[in-house]
């Protein structure tokens, strides 16, 4: 007897996606996928992808998805939020689009409790142009505009904005996964189903920080770079849930 | 019951990343000497009677490259 133990979530598209090799992106696509699919809610769901690698976001998702302009990605999905109530909405985005030209609009999504998810992708630099320094590029982080390492003097410090959404009341669930090795990837999956779930049941706005890696503006090899995230950015960027219906968590 | 795993890689997908060879539990998943049309050279499993059909390699599969299925035999 012969049974599939892992398949394709039919909620890809057949379309190979076009991230260089090793690319966190992929994993977070087929999570959120696998998700749709489990939820059953693939008919009624609307992604917004953002600006940045995962501009061709559209392609690979089986079902409805509209392309913002940089940062603006929260913005258009409260627009299709309010006007279809009934559809799951999220949005996709870096931490380029999100944390630096988006940052107004995400604050005040959340800060109005809008009722979409939004899974945020943090590879802790700019991928799309070329490893550029991000808001989240950690202190002394090299990176083609920090080629000395990020320097806080000049640059300032790296926004945790899992954290500084969680101050705010709008949010309903907010939490930071990673997606370095299987347990984590579990994990991840895990809070990305509690997100979509709270937003079906309309409590408020959701958002999944996902730390992820960038072989190759980070200039690694792949599980290199999953080991250079494990050590260097889960001290910056702890794990957990930061807020919860059920109270938040840490991670050790 | 002994357990048997079926991993069936798709070659023109697969972009040679090798984290399925890093975080295989039997270290029998490795990138082929050969290439793709891409030019990539895909992962191949070395010892498939080894393979427990755990899953673990598409799991961390960025690509969506590995499909598993299980075989339960009778032991
Ligand atoms: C208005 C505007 N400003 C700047 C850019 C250039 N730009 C394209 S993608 C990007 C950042 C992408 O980084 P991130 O959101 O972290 O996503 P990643 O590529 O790492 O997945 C920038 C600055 C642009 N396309 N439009």
């Amino acid at each position: 007897m012969a049974n599939t133990l892992f398949v394709r979530p039919e909620t890809l598209t057949p379309d190979p996606f076009h991230y260089c090799p090793g690319c966190g992106h992929g994993i977070i696509h087929r999570l959120v996928a696998e998700v749709i699919d489990e939820l059953g809610v693939r008919e009624t769901t609307i992604g917004v992808a953002s600006v940045g690698c995962s501009v061709l976001a559209y392609k690979y998702f089986n079902f409805d998805m509209q392309q913002a302009a940089h940062g603006r990605a929260p913005a258009v999905a409260t627009g299709i939020k309010r006007v279809l109530p009934d559809r799951v909405v999220f949005t996709y985005q870096g931490d380029g689009d999100l944390a630096s030209i988006g940052l107004a609009e995400i604050v005040h999504a959340a800060a109005r409790g809008e009722k979409i998810t939004v899974i945020f992708v943090n590879n802790a630099n700019y991928g799309m142009t070329g490893g550029q320094m991000a808001p989240t590029t950690l202190p002394g982080q090299k990176t083609t505009t920090s080629p000395a390492g990020r320097s806080v003097d000049q640059a300032g410090y790296p926004i945790r904005v899992s954290e500084m959404l969680a101050t705010l009341d709008g949010p309903a669930y907010i939490a930071r996964v990673s997606i370095h090795n299987p347990p984590q990837i579990f994990k991840a999956k895990k809070a990305i189903r509690k997100a979509f779930e709270t937003q079906l049941r309309g409590t408020g706005f959701t958002l999944v920080e996902v730390l992820s890696s960038c072989p190759t503006n980070w200039g690694m090899k792949p599980a290199e770079a999953f080991s250079w995230l494990e050590k260097n950015m889960l001290p910056y960027f702890p794990l957990g849930e930061y807020k919860a219906a059920s109270g938040v968590s840490q991670d050790d | 019951m002994a357990r048997a795993g079926k991993v069936k890689i798709d070659r023109e997908r697969c972009k040679g990343c090798a984290l399925c060879s890093a975080f295989c539990p039997k270290k029998i998943i490795k990138p082929s000497g050969d290439v793709n049309s891409f030019g990539y050279h895909p992962a191949e499993v070395r010892d498939l009677k080894n393979c427990t059909g755990c899953g673990i390699c598409a799991l961390v599969c960025p690509d969506v490259a590995i499909i598993i299925t299980r075989k339960e035999e009778a032991a």
